[in-house]
């Protein structure tokens, strides 16, 4: 935002142009966002992704040139700078990890496929859907 | 396909199809996600009890110096040889999430191992203890730390009857972004709760054990009376670790 | 006429005065820097470990918690059970009594994984939690006792300062028996598996908390040039004596009741014969240091006369009673925990093994300095308000006590209805 006065922030534009939110309200607001999605992944295990922390630094950690990541907490990072920037001290780096870990993607649906197949030992697709339609049958 | 959507889709699926035809008309993957989990959950509906989760560790099929479950557990949970960090710790001092334990019979001398973790128990004591409730019990069963609000008193681990739970005595940097974990604050096995709320229907140490070929470990819904383990423990003599504290534990063991 | 007692607060402008509290200064500072290296590097600096869990920081900061309630008794028994001789002795008694509380909070506060979350232990409370009813009851006894030093020195409020204390002294009894039950709750663990913890505790409480009304008074009254009359001394004494001895008949309860199951025979055989340090601890450090030789001194016909002996005798008892709290908390943790009956157990964790703990300089350095913290409160609180009685001479004190006059008036309606 041009009228914001602040730190030059490094946004990391790789997964699109957009915040979860729009940016303005997501720079007032994201600490209640984060700190009400961490009770209730927590106690209730709900996992949306919109205000996930992990998913604020699979999105917001930056590359160096080696394509290495670097910590978001990192001096001169998104999340750091302008924390320093406002003198906000944070805690939750102690525990989460602060960059996304290069294995730590895995495409949905397959990652699922592979668990299955693990589990019930089943080939592909056709016979797998026989077995829950026996199954489904059973009950 | 979108996160959303898929979400949208498993939930007409299970409210309106129940058919075989059905099944048929929708996606594989979709199908699959729900198979391991007795039922599906969205991603936006907080668990219940509907489900309890649990173990049941057949010892008999537990392989004398098979590590795999540790190892899979350290590597899931960055935890161990999973992680670099915990280098200043000394090794009574390092995390221990779950371990194999060798029994030796005081009568006959004949040996068996089995996995010690986290038993999830229905009345867990370390919940009773903890001052400020960050040791909870979820309602599916699971027993985890809030470590949001953990202090580090650490009565838990003075309550605990099965030793499952670690303090971290160091900085940590090298976590796994599923897991995290840190300094001065008290930890254990949570039943790899983040491969459950995805949907895995498993957790590592019990994958990890199957694939080694032994199945010493088998995950389910222990309220599903047609899941494996129910139907398993219905079938076979199971025991509770320290029956005697009438814990209801959600992990249960065979030939101890 | 009766002689009345007048309080002072003691001068306190003596260089042995500020290098005494200076002293103490200095053992807080250390303590604190001690903090600072835990806190900073995190537990691993320290001796403990996933085994031992609660280490000597515990060991001094439950010592101090019972012993903060044990110092209220020499008040309470004045104003509870209304004996005049200690109604002088009440001041010191509440003050310190604050003050241990104090230093033993400060060790256990800063003991804990993340100081920095107080907040969260005062805001989120458990309500199942033992520990969390501490937290409750931590600062009412601070609140309760902070009234009762207030009605005492307060004119006007003289004539409710019975009342609040009576009410302190119920207040006392349930810390101690929340304290107790920290370990009386702990289940899983043969060494504290027993409802006997919670009075133990309290038994324990008076003994450790008068030996050190006891040490102190003697060094307040003696660097002030107070006088203290034998007969007062003489009382305490005989106290502490039989405090000594309830305390030896818990101990022998607790341990043969703890014989009687079978499945604690191990422990107890642990701690009572083949325990190596523990059993060193137990039989020298908490049996003959802590009770056997100190009883012998406080009824001994020439040694009992002697306040040298007396005092010798109190410092044993807060000696024998840190090795008790040592072989209580450290030896109930070293144990293993019994999982599989019937079987030899090991593993890469320490299952079926004796666990080994060292303490570190650190937590020695934190068990310190609340105990510095505590007497650094006592000695400048005593310089700013008028806490100890410019006399205890026997005189003063009224040795030939007579019961109170309501009493005597209670006695008198008795036999009248008779
Ligand atoms: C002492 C360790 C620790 C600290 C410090 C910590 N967290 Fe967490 N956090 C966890 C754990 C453990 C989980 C549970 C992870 C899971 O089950 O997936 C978690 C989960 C979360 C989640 C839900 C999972 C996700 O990635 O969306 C959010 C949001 C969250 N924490 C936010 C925060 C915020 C904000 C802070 C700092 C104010 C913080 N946490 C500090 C340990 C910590
Ligand atoms: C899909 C990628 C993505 C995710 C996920 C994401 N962000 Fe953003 N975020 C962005 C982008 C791109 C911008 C810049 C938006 C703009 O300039 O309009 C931004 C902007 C912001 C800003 C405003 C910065 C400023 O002053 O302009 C904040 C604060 C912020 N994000 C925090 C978060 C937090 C906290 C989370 C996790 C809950 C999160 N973001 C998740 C991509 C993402
Ligand atoms: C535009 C500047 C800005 C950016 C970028 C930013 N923050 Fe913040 N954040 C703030 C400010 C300002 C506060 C303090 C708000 C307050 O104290 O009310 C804050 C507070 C927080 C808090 C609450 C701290 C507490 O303990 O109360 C969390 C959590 C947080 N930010 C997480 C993040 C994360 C994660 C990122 C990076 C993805 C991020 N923030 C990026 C400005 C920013």
């Amino acid at each position: 935002m041009a009228d914001s006065v602040g730190p030059e922030l490094k946004i990391n534009r790789a997964n699109g142009d957009k915040c979860v939110l729009p940016a303005d309200e997501m720079r007032k607001d994201h600490m209640k966002h984060l700190k009400h999605q961490r009770d209730e992944t927590m106690h209730d295990g709900i996992r949306t992704k919109q205000f996930s922390l992990k998913e604020c630094i699979n999105c917001h950690a930056n590359k160096d040139e080696a394509d290495k990541y670097i910590p978001v907490n990192a001096p001169g990072e998104f999340c750091q700078s302008c924390h320093a920037y406002t003198s906000v001290k944070l805690d939750c780096f102690e525990c989460h990890a602060t960059k996304p870990r290069d294995t730590a993607f895995h495409p949905i649906v397959t990652d699922k496929m592979k668990a299955f197949a693990d589990v019930h030992d089943a080939p592909e697709t056709k016979s797998m859907l026989d077995t829950i339609a026996k199954k489904d049958g059973a009950k | 396909m979108s996160e959303q959507k898929i979400d949208q889709y498993r939930r007409d699926f299970f409210t309106k199809a129940t058919t075989a035809a059905a099944t048929g008309a929708i996606a594989p993957g979709v199908m699959l996600m729900s198979v391991g989990q007795a039922q599906a959950r969205p991603l936006d509906e907080p668990v219940s009890n509907k489900n309890r989760w649990g173990l049941l560790v057949d010892s008999n099929k537990c392989s004398d110096g098979c590590n795999a479950c540790v190892t899979a557990c350290e590597t899931e949970n960055g935890w161990g040889s999973g992680s670099t960090d915990e280098q200043k710790s000394d090794p009574d001092q390092k995390a221990q999430w779950i371990r194999t334990v060798t029994l030796k019979n005081k009568l006959t001398g004949s040996e068996h191992q089995l996995p010690m973790m986290c038993q999830h128990c229905e009345e867990p004591p370390c919940t009773d203890v903890c001052p400020t409730g960050a040791s909870f019990k979820r309602a599916d069963g699971i027993v985890l730390v809030d470590k949001h609000i953990c202090i580090g008193c650490r009565y838990c681990m003075m309550a605990c009857p099965y030793k499952a739970r670690s303090f971290i005595h160091e900085e940590l940097n090298d976590q796994s972004p599923d897991v995290p974990r840190g300094k001065g604050t008290v930890e254990s096995c949570t039943l790899c709760v983040h491969k459950i709320d995805r949907g895995d229907g498993t957790t590592a140490c019990a994958e990890a054990c199957k694939k080694d070929g032994h199945q010493a470990i088998m995950f389910g819904d222990l309220n599903d009376p047609n899941s494996e383990i129910s139907i398993t423990m219905k079938k076979h003599a199971t025991t509770q670790i320290r029956a005697d504290l009438n814990l209801n534990t959600g992990v249960r063991y065979r030939g101890i | 006429m009766k002689p009345v007692v007048h309080y002072s607060a003691i001068e306190g402008r003596s260089i042995a005065y500020w290098g005494l509290l200076g002293t103490f200064g200095l053992f807080l500072l250390l303590g604190l820097g001690a903090v600072w290296v835990m806190e900073h590097n995190g537990h691993y600096v320290t001796g403990m470990n996933n085994q031992v869990i609660w280490g000597l920081p515990h060991v001094f900061a439950v010592f101090m918690i019972i012993a903060a309630s044990g110092i209220l008794n020499v008040a309470s028994i004045a104003s509870v059970f209304g004996k005049k001789m200690y109604k002088p002795l009440s001041r010191l008694s509440a003050l310190m009594a604050v003050a241990f509380l104090a230093g033993g909070l400060m060790v256990l506060m800063l003991d804990l994984g993340r100081p920095d979350r107080l907040v969260i232990a005062a805001t989120y409370l458990n309500p199942k939690s033992v520990f969390a009813w501490n937290i409750l009851l931590y600062p009412g006894f601070f609140g309760a006792v902070a009234v009762y030093i207030w009605f005492m020195m307060e004119r006007r409020m003289n004539k409710y300062s019975h009342q609040i204390g009576l009410f302190a002294f119920v207040w006392r009894l349930l810390l101690t028996t929340g304290t107790g039950s920290i370990f009386g709750f702990v289940v899983a663990r043969n060494g504290y598996d027993a409802s006997i913890l919670a009075p133990m505790f309290i038994i324990m409480s008076f003994g450790f908390g008068l030996a050190i009304y006891i040490l102190s008074l003697m060094a307040t009254c003696r660097w002030t040039g107070r006088e203290l009359g034998d007969s007062v001394l003489r009382q305490l004494k005989n106290l502490l004596g039989v405090f000594i001895a309830a305390m030896f008949y818990f101990i022998f309860v607790f341990h043969l009741t703890s014989l009687y199951g079978t499945e604690n025979h191990g422990f107890e055989n642990f701690i009572l014969a083949d325990g190596g340090m523990f059993t060193q601890l137990f039989w020298i450090g908490w049996v003959l240091i802590g009770l056997v030789l100190p009883i012998a001194i406080v009824y001994h016909p020439s040694m009992s006369k002697s306040r040298t002996w007396i005092g010798i005798a109190s410092a044993m008892v807060i000696i024998g009673g840190l090795a008790s709290m040592y072989v209580i908390i450290i030896g109930g943790q070293v144990y293993p925990m019994p999982l599989f009956p019937g079987f030899e157990v090991s593993s890469s964790f320490g299952d079926g093994t004796i666990a080994s703990y060292s303490p570190s300089i650190w937590e020695l350095g934190l068990g310190i300095g609340g105990i510095a913290l505590a007497l650094a409160m006592t000695t400048f609180a005593i310089k700013v308000l008028p806490f100890i009685p410019n006399s205890l001479s026997d005189e003063l004190m009224d040795p030939h006590y007579k019961p109170a006059e309501d009493v005597v008036e209670a006695d008198a309606a008795e036999t009248n209805a008779a």
